[in-house]
């Protein structure tokens, strides 16, 4: 955030003005308080869910459906990722076809999906798949197709197996595009799902915010959302730990180039 | 028994327009083991071609390397080739003692001497107490000699360095120079060493070989008779010196 | 590299062969996957009616009000951020409290405001926008080096006439950024909000002709739709070379 590891006095004071005026307004309009009721309201509908466990199921829900999605995903992008940035050939053939494919929002699979497999986990795991493929794939592609070739030959004149190569040169030089991909497939692998719940679920967060709007109950849906806020800032923060982790040997690099 | 032999190697390559450009012409040269010995040529000659050639990184056009009697046909296990960019040779996520362990790991020597074998190599070339470091955080001298020191580390009958000390600055280069014939003296390698620099050649060199333009041929075979070990001040001063270095400097001025 | 395309068309027709064999045949279930050809017709048909060239229209007439509305308030915020830390400082907090929000998980608040009228779309567009263009536009800032304003300073320029003419284009390529990420943003999210809770759009017409089965329409729609996004990406491109040739020609010189 900051540059230095000061407090944000500011920052939280317009917050807590923010809120106050929020709570405040929604309290005195019966307009308002329809639309965005206050934050206390809020605050007692989520902690009244979780208490209930009305929630949970959905959350549950949710979270599998993306972990699954997700893992599949990624096995899938960067096996395929490392073939196709290896291989010249096999991206030649396959270029023009995921030139096609990409400008396609993903989200329009939905459709598809629903009349191949209906409603359920499956259809949602599988659009999850098909749109958080994407950006690992174009990202692993990338990164191994950017290794250096003196990389590869220093591994073939230390007379290196093509097995060793991929496990010990190219996995870890590709990896920081690798994890780049990653990253960014992170948010769309949630937003499909959470989408598709919209669209066509019957359980899951995105299903039960679109049903308490339907149902009028503002609380409730605001409180839904908090919850998947919280639960894309969770997943965020674990992977940032996790990619720091594995990464650790281009932290300094980067401060390096950065400065 | 040579421990190296290259017979009428030739290499050419097929341009984007279809016609093929030679790269190496005619090579045809002996190593005897332990021998210390430089290939001299200007930029852009095909040195670093010849040179890969014979690593058996590259397929030759025609002509054949032998390594102690056995054709090359794939990089050889006895032979490592160290690269003139050491920051793209280097592999940024080991550190340097994971670097340099990599030679070993090569070898398949995976054995508990294996850390302590490791400690010594990057102690021979100087760089104690970066073990921990990783590449990005060191000079380009630095660099290169933890490749040399990862070279080392495989054990290879035959060293092969294409031009690894030119893109750092001179006075690195010197210290390089003699830290490589420190090592060679005491591992009794056999090196095969490629250069523009022709002081540099005569100072490491057993015997030199002067390459012509592209394509690549022998213009001439040097012997280098100065006594060893080399010395920075005197060896350079000596009478032969730059009459060598001259004569080379003709060689390749005149070559077609 | 003309030889590399050719096997990718190649490839490509080749598989929308396997396709149409593999529906007609009901290899695959013709019901769910049907025949290229008839998808194929059916975009023709709908393109010529004036079906599906309708519904692209409403759905860009939202994207776009949300798309340029979110680039009227977000770039100026940004760059106001990006000059005066206080300004950043203040509103850091809430952004980073409400940056986590997966945008289609709006839609619902949208919904509530404002039914199933364009203005919903163009909310859930305009907040979609909101960070990448946002924090694009502040990253531009202030990445700008020290010495550019400094330079324009020391030439006595008014702080409104540093803005103008120096903050503002030397950070666009970084605003460029910002705008270029948010364009599939504005399609996925029109898309998404039409499907949620629409009566037109392409993103409706999509999900609708799935309902009631027309499978063929509805592989048209999704047809027209990458068509779409596909020229929408070509717009932007020529925009930015329209608008930054300066920035477009250094990347192109780096592609090459």
């Amino acid at each position: 955030m900051n540059g230095g590891k000061k407090f944000n006095w500011l920052g939280w004071l317009v917050l807590a003005i923010l809120l106050s005026l929020w709570e405040y307004g929604a309290r005195m309009s019966p307009t308002l308080r329809f639309y965005i009721p206050p934050v206390s309201q809020i605050f007692t509908a989520l902690s009244h869910l979780f208490v209930s466990g009305q929630v949970a199921g959905h959350l549950l829900s949710t979270l599998s459906r993306f972990l699954e999605g997700y893992v599949i995903a990624a096995l899938l992008a960067v096996s395929l990722g490392i073939l196709l940035g290896y291989f010249r050939f096999a991206y030649n053939l396959l270029e023009t076809l995921i030139e096609f494919l990409r400008p396609m929002p993903s989200v329009a699979i939905i459709p598809v999906a629903v009349l191949a497999l209906g409603i359920g986990d499956r259809m949602i795991v599988a659009v999850t798949v098909y749109a958080s493929l994407w950006p690992m794939l174009v990202n692993t592609i990338d990164g191994v197709r950017n290794i250096e070739p003196t990389l590869i030959d220093t591994a073939r004149t230390f007379g290196l197996s093509r097995r060793l190569i991929l496990w010990r040169i190219i996995l870890p030089a590709a990896s920081p595009y690798i994890v780049t991909g990653l990253r960014i497939s992170l948010s769309i692998a949630l937003i499909l799902v959470t989408t598709a719940e919209m669209i066509a679920g019957s359980r899951g967060m995105g299903f039960f915010i679109l049903d308490q709007e339907r149902s009028f109950n503002s609380g409730n849906m605001y409180a839904g959302i908090i919850v998947v806020a919280i639960l894309g800032y969770a997943l965020n923060r674990l992977f940032l730990v996790l990619e720091t982790t594995a990464l650790r040997w281009r932290r300094g690099m980067i401060a390096r180039e950065s400065a | 028994m040579p421990i190296l032999e290259v017979e009428y190697l030739s290499k050419s390559y097929r341009q984007l327009h279809g016609e093929n450009t030679l790269a190496i012409g005619n090579v045809t040269c002996r190593v005897e083991a332990g021998e210390f010995v430089s290939f001299v040529g200007p930029s852009g000659c095909g040195k670093t071609t010849l040179l890969m050639t014979i690593a058996g990184l590259i397929e030759p056009t025609s002509g054949r390397v032998i390594v102690k009697g056995k054709e090359v046909k794939g990089p050889p296990p006895n032979l490592v080739l160290v690269f003139q960019e050491y920051n793209k040779s280097l592999f940024a996520w080991r550190t340097i003692l994971g670097n340099v362990r990599f030679g070993l790991e090569a070898r398949g020597d995976r054995s508990i001497g294996a850390e302590s074998k490791t400690r010594e190599l990057i102690d021979i070339v100087g760089l104690k107490g970066f073990e921990k470091h990783y590449p990005w955080e060191l000079s380009g001298g630095m660099q290169q000699r933890v490749a040399i020191a990862r070279a080392l580390a495989y054990e290879p009958e035959v060293l092969l360095m294409d031009e690894p000390f030119g893109s750092l600055d001179a006075l690195t280069r010197l210290e390089l120079e003699d830290t490589l014939l420190r090592v060679w003296a005491e591992l009794k390698t056999t090196i095969l060493f490629i250069t523009h620099d022709i002081e540099e050649a005569i100072y490491l060199s057993d015997r030199i070989w002067v390459l012509s333009r592209r394509p690549s041929q022998i213009i001439q075979e040097l012997l280098v008779e100065f006594s060893r070990p080399r010395n920075q001040l005197a060896t350079r001063a000596e009478v032969g010196f730059m009459a060598m270095r001259n004569e080379i400097y003709r060689q390749i001025g005149h070559a077609p | 590299m003309r030889e590399s395309r050719l096997d990718g068309i190649l490839f490509l027709l080749a598989l929308f062969f396997v396709w149409e064999l593999a529906s007609r045949s009901e290899w695959v279930n013709p019901l769910i996957v049907p025949p290229l050809s008839k998808i194929f017709a059916s975009f023709g048909s709908l393109v010529a009616t004036g079906d599906i060239p309708l519904q692209i229209l409403a759905s860009m007439k939202r994207a776009a009000i949300g798309y340029f509305l979110a680039a009227a308030v977000f770039i100026p915020l940004g760059i106001l951020m990006g000059l005066f830390d206080g300004c950043h400082r203040a509103l850091e907090v809430v952004i980073e409290m409400l940056r986590p929000v997966p945008p289609p998980v709006v839609i619902p608040v949208a919904l509530l405001f404002f039914g199933l009228e364009d203005e919903m779309k163009i909310f859930v567009i305009f907040f979609s926008c909101a960070w990448p263009i946002l924090l694009n536009t502040l990253d531009g800032v202030r990445n700008i080096d020290r010495l550019l304003l400094n330079t324009a300073r020391t030439f006595g320029l008014s702080h409104v006439k540093i803005i103008w003419q120096v903050v503002l284009p030397a950070c666009s390529p970084q605003i460029m950024t910002g705008l270029r990420v948010s364009l599939p943003i504005t399609l996925i999210l029109v898309v998404i909000s039409e499907m949620v809770g629409s009566t037109d759009g392409i993103g409706y017409f999509i999900l609708d002709s799935q309902r009631r089965f027309k499978v063929a329409q509805m592989y048209a729609g999704m047809l027209a739709l990458a068509v779409l996004g596909y020229s929408l990406n070509l717009l932007f491109n020529l925009a930015h070379r329209a608008l930054l040739p300066w920035h477009w020609g250094m990347l192109r010189k780096d592609e090459v």
